[in-house]
């Protein structure tokens, strides 16, 4: 009995131990799959011009309309999620601080909001713009990816801004501080690390995106020029070059798929290495 | 006496704060009566009911039926959590229960860094690695013919995004289980595998079920990586070797004709408000589970 005991948790601690290795193993393997195509079709044309002879056939060129356009989109549908999320994330935590079943009510349907696929986005981003009569722009991109990212800001920023002791608020309004001076001087301040990741969070998943922008941003072998104009982006570069015929067109794929990797993996660090510089001004 | 500058400041961003928030809160009402409308014009001219069950596609001439699309849906599903749920129960018990420290510790940002990794990186790997090797290696084993492109190979592909998703959740739930559970099971007796699988599994099964349905609900509506190495041919797919066609698919592939044929885009966008409700559907189950799990003790 007591050595059926034993063979089961070595059978079960075996298996844990392999599907753990099993994991990280293949999480690795995809990372290298990934940095080896790309490092072998990056080269510096890529990165510094636009294609030559259109995106799907042409040999020549690069992908900095992409590039250029996935920064567009996603630094615009950051300031816009932001200019949205951050009074929406202040609100929760400042004024609703007193009204829990409304707070947890809010916080509930921010969560399911956020489970909603991009591609729903897309199609409703899609139906927006001809009901607003635009057609695919950066405008409507940049208008589409913010619906997707602005419940994943406030959530996070929400989690960073309920840690802030019940005491600082209390304090302040001892002081005789507006509720807006509350927010934006004590409350982001106290949060600033916290709030960083969250907007670069935001910002990744915004440029990583491309089932939204596929209705709404079009594509293009141009840089836009005005927020009208279609706009290329990282995503679909990869998409659409691989399904290519051409093995030049491909190659190009794996190295766009290099870069927007990098891009995210920059982001990610970036955003460990600011929250951690900025701790200094929190009050413990 | 004048109303000070802070008052007026004070009332501007209290009254900009609801605003946001109104706005955010109707995003999802809108997004529904938005898909609703457009999806309109086909609901009054076919019963919805025989859309669902109706296998035959060919917009050309009018026919719309939904149950290829809906049933590749579910074999994807259902088979990259077939592989993924074990894999990441196992290995989230393993992390927090058995390892050591600095396992979890190297793990938890490298998982953090990969659920960032956008779909269409695991599409190019599925394209690469997962595609060739259904093709070649899994097919001939079962001793068929296999492009690669088919069920199995997006099925896989969405395990792996998904792995990093549920692993998290899942090492949350055994991390936040208080740690005289354990002690109390332990101390009367029962072995360390005893006291997983009786005391801690049991204790975190409505957040085990509710990480699983959120990571099922995430898999349901992810577009891109599946509509890489899915194959995309409208069929009742018989093996998961066969090619398949997901709603999401249907609906990211078909963008860009759909205005041609009538009815073809109301069509779509019914496509994309079936998926809604169901992806809603399970995302309020499993946040309800998560709300009232977290509430029991």
């Amino acid at each position: 009995m007591k050595r059926r005991k034993k063979i089961e948790e070595q059978f079960f601690k075996g298996l844990m131990a392999a599907s753990t290795y099993i994991i990280m193993i293949t999480l690795l393997y995809l990372i290298y799959v990934i940095f080896k195509q790309g490092f072998r079709a990056l080269t510096w044309e890529i990165v510094s011009q636009v294609p030559k002879g259109g995106y799907y056939f042409g040999e020549e060129g690069g992908i900095l309309n992409a590039i250029v356009g996935s920064f567009y989109i996603a630094f615009g549908a950051t300031i816009l999620a932001l200019l949205i999320g951050l009074p929406v994330a202040l609100f929760m935590n400042v004024f609703l601080t007193r009204h829990q079943s409304a707070l947890n009510n809010i916080r509930f349907f921010l969560d399911v909001l956020w489970g909603v696929p991009s591609i729903i986005y897309g199609a409703f981003g899609f139906a927006l713009m001809l009901f607003l009569g635009l057609r695919a722009s950066l405008l409507a991109g940049i208008i589409t990816v913010t619906l997707l990212i602005v419940p994943i800001m406030i959530r996070s920023m929400d989690e960073v801004l309920r840690m802030v002791p019940g005491g600082l608020l209390e304090a302040s309004y001892a002081l005789g501080s507006t509720r807006t001076e509350i927010s934006f001087k004590v409350f982001c301040r106290q949060t600033l690390p916290g709030m960083i990741t969250a907007i670069l969070l935001a910002f990744g998943r915004g440029i990583g995106d491309t089932a939204s922008v596929l209705f709404t941003a079009g594509y293009t072998d141009y840089i836009p020029e005005s927020i009208m104009q279609p706009a290329a982006t990282l995503p679909l570069a990869i998409f659409f070059q691989l399904s290519s015929p051409i093995p030049k067109v491909q190659e190009r794929a794996y190295a766009s798929a290099l870069v927007l990797t990098l891009i995210i993996l920059f982001i990610s660090i970036l955003a460990r290495v600011l929250s951690s510089k900025y701790k200094e001004h929190v009050i413990k | 006496m004048p109303v000070s500058k802070r008052k007026i400041i004070d009332t501007i961003s209290h009254g900009w704060m609801l605003v946001s928030l109104t706005v955010v809160l109707l995003i999802p009402f809108m997004i529904g009566l938005g898909l609703v409308l457009k999806s309109l014009p086909i609901l009054q001219q076919e019963n919805l009911l025989r859309l669902l069950v109706d296998s035959d596609w060919h917009p050309m001439k009018g026919k719309f039926g939904f149950l290829p699309f809906i049933l590749s849906s579910v074999y994807v599903t259902l088979l990259s959590f077939l592989i993924a749920a074990p894999i990441c129960l196992l290995s989230a018990i393993y992390l927090t229960q058995y390892a050591r420290g600095w396992l979890l510790q190297v793990m938890h940002p490298v998982i953090d860094v990969l659920a960032g990794i956008p779909s269409v990186i695991y599409g190019v790997w599925g394209i690469l690695v997962i595609v060739p090797f259904v093709g070649n290696f899994i097919a001939p084993l079962f001793g068929t013919v296999s492009s690669g492109y088919s069920l199995l190979s997006g099925a896989i592909v969405l395990a792996v995004m998904s792995i990093p998703f549920i692993l998290n959740l899942l090492i949350e739930v055994f991390n936040s289980m208080p740690v005289e559970l354990k002690e109390a099971s332990l101390s009367l007796g029962a072995t360390h595998w005893e006291t997983i699988k009786y005391i801690l599994v049991r204790e975190g099964f409505s957040g085990i079920v509710a990480a699983i349905g959120l990571g099922i609900s995430k898999a349901l509506g992810e577009t891109i990586a599946v509509l890489m190495v899915v194959g995309n041919v409208v069929q009742i797919p018989k093996n998961v070797l066969q090619a398949g066609y997901p709603l999401p698919a249907l609906i990211a592939n078909n963008y860009g004709e759909m205005m041609s044929i009538p009815m073809y885009d109301s069509a779509l966008m019914l496509a994309a408000l079936i998926l809604f409700v169901i992806v809603l559907i399970f995302n309020v189950f499993a946040r309800l589970v998560i709300k009232h799990g977290g509430s029991r003790r």
